[in-house]
């Protein structure tokens, strides 16, 4: 690649004279827009458009004429559905247990995997690729796959955890009215804590080693390195991966979906995002883009909020 | 904790506590990541009647080419089909949206134009977006089109990476010197055959991280699939072994093929991953920098 550089430079400086440019010596509009076009339109139409369909379709509401067996028609009806999942206990139902399983999931999930990120880090550990990649694996498996695996192995007839469990005299019931919730959170926590302590650790590589030395010569253990020093510089990528599990636990479908299949205590609607698919099923579409849209609103307000909290605490 | 650390003899005494610790600690790790796995691999191989009746986490009679047998002879074989459509939706996808991602990355890095930075935050905010709330408005765009249980229904917001764009805008900046450009721009070529025979090239460990992460993230993904298709035979695998596990009930020996289907669909992947580890930390590293 230096090469190249070299030799770019030299065909440069040859022809410095016969320089042409044109409007400001980049390529034509045109040339752009044919560079940016071909993400740009799809980008468009299936990110862009479909974000402002949700929004007018979550005013529309559906009135018949004639009582119960009249004809329907669409028509617009301002905040009506908004308020309809405002006064949904259901929908309150499904964001508390999400906003119980986010409380919960991502600040352990995100503890081990910071704690795991350190260690790798540190002279301390043999075996290091081992278990990085061991970590990273579960990133290779799908969700509902995740789902199906550990659902075997919650299942009270098929599972070895139950029956180790059994022999120590405990009667665990992993799918019971107060357990299935944190089942699923172990799969969440099961497949993303190797992507995040990947990103931490990854950004814990690129800090200079000289930054510790000093450290070290002051007698600082290893302990206070981590935690005094290194911590606090990787905190952009400890956002950055709190961002992306709030974005995940908001979305959250396709783990208390497979759960459901086995356990009669996760209802249709126990995340948000089951509730929008349940209704959307009943064909309430305009209801369904009313909480489609909530969540999303929801998941910028928290994501643009923590970024901004953190980012005043760090005074940047 | 300094007072203590000061002290000559202590560090030592320490250092191997907590390297017996931190061994002790990441094994445990290690066995939680890799337990499920394991017990997929041993479930696949016994036959059904195993299941249940014996240890799940020890080798029970050996059946695990009986298992495949069964898993592809389906229904007149519909899983092979599963499978090839995983395939299709994310090898294509991924390809597709790879180099997209890599021209308008480039163009954003190394072209001055007004409203750059507009697009590029519009851009930034779509990684924001959850994708499952756009399935739902999707599906209604789509069965006004007629796309609704076609191929494209699932291939054509697949393309779509908001993440593979800032991806290929750090790397083609880093990656593409500007005086080469400048010389190739020089030498009379257009920006395209710019592109293509030389920031392409330089670009390629980059643009093989961007694909992996699409191509996994489409592999992966459920819910538009779900939301799109009906027609069994478009299946994606995840879709397909979910309905089949929501049989498992009323037909209790499709948990064998559930099980074996689930290790079939997750193993070529797993492979490739550790092969190509080194393109996943590239993205990773990427991603964390802000």
């Amino acid at each position: 690649m230096t090469d190249l550089a070299t030799r770019a430079t030299r065909v440069v400086a040859t022809t410095e004279g016969r320089r042409r440019r044109h409007n400001g010596g980049g390529p034509r509009a045109g040339t752009i827009a044919a560079f940016v076009t071909p993400f740009f339109l799809p980008f468009v139409l299936f990110y862009l458009v479909p974000i402002g369909y949700a929004l007018w379709q979550s005013l529309l509401v559906v009135r018949r004429t004639g009582g119960q067996y009249g004809t329907s028609y669409t028509t617009f009806g301002g905040f009506e559905q908004y308020t309809q999942v405002f006064q949904n206990t259901e929908f309150w139902g499904s964001i508390g247990r999400i906003g119980l399983f986010g409380v919960v999931q991502v600040p352990v999930m995100l503890f081990v995997a910071l704690v795991m990120a350190l260690l790798l880090d540190t002279p301390l550990l043999k075996l290091k690729s081992f278990f990085r990649i061991a970590a990273f694996m579960p990133y290779a498996v799908p969700g509902v796959i995740a789902a199906i695996m550990w659902s075997y192995l919650y299942s009270p007839q098929l599972s070895p955890v139950v029956d180790a469990l059994k022999g120590l005299g405990l009667q665990p019931d992993f799918l019971g009215p107060g357990a299935v919730l944190w089942s699923a959170a172990n799969v969440s926590t099961w497949l993303w804590t190797g992507y995040n302590m990947l990103i931490m650790f990854s950004a814990l590589q690129s800090i200079p080693q000289e930054l510790y030395e000093a450290a070290k010569l002051d007698g600082a253990s290893n302990w206070a390195i981590a935690w005094r020093i290194k911590v606090p510089i990787i905190a952009p990528s400890v956002v950055l991966t709190t961002v992306f599990s709030i974005i995940g636990t908001l979305q959250l479908y396709a783990e208390p979906a497979v759960l459901r299949q086995i356990s009669s205590n996760i209802s249709s609607t126990f995340t948000p995002n089951m509730l929008a698919y349940t209704v959307a099923s009943g064909n309430n579409y305009q209801q369904a883009a009313a909480i489609s849209v909530v969540i999303a609103v929801i998941t910028f307000v928290l994501s643009f909020g923590f970024m901004r909290l953190t980012s005043k605490k760090a005074g940047l | 904790m300094s007072d203590r650390t000061t002290s000559t003899r202590t560090p030592v005494r320490e250092n191997r506590i907590s390297r017996t610790a931190a061994m002790a600690l990441m094994l445990l790790l290690a066995v939680y990541f890799l337990l499920p796995v394991y017990f997929l691999v041993v479930a696949a191989t016994k036959p059904q009647g195993d299941l249940a009746s014996t240890n799940g986490l020890a080798f029970s009679h050996f059946d695990l080419f009986g298992n495949l047998d069964t898993l592809f002879t389906r229904s007149d074989g519909i899983f092979g089909r599963w499978a090839l459509n995983s395939v299709l939706y994310a090898v294509l996808g991924a390809a597709v949206g790879t180099l997209i991602s890599a021209l308008c990355g480039y163009a954003l890095a190394k072209f001055r134009f007004r409203g750059r930075e507009f697009l590029f935050s519009v851009i930034l905010g779509g990684i924001l977006v959850p994708t499952t709330a756009l399935a739902l408005p999707l599906f209604l765009l789509f069965s006004a089109t007629g796309l609704v249980n076609t191929y494209l229904a699932v291939f054509l917001p697949s393309i779509v990476s908001p993440f593979g764009v800032y991806l290929a805008r750090i790397f083609a900046a880093s990656a593409v010197p500007q005086e080469i450009l400048e010389s190739a721009r020089l030498d009379g070529a257009g920006e395209f055959r710019t592109f293509f025979s030389v920031a392409f090239k330089l670009m390629t460990p980059s643009l093989v991280t961007i694909f992996l992460f699409q191509f996994v993230a489409i592999w992966n993904n459920f819910f538009l699939p779900m939301v799109m298709l009906q027609k069994e035979s478009l299946f994606p695998i995840t879709l397909g072994l979910y309905q089949w596990n929501g049989q498992t009930a009323r037909a209790p020996l499709l948990q064998e093929s559930v099980i074996t289907g689930s290790l079939v669909s997750i193993l070529p992947v797993i492979v490739v991953f550790i092969l190509l580890q080194r393109f996943w930390r590239t993205g990773l590293a990427a991603g964390s920098l802000r």
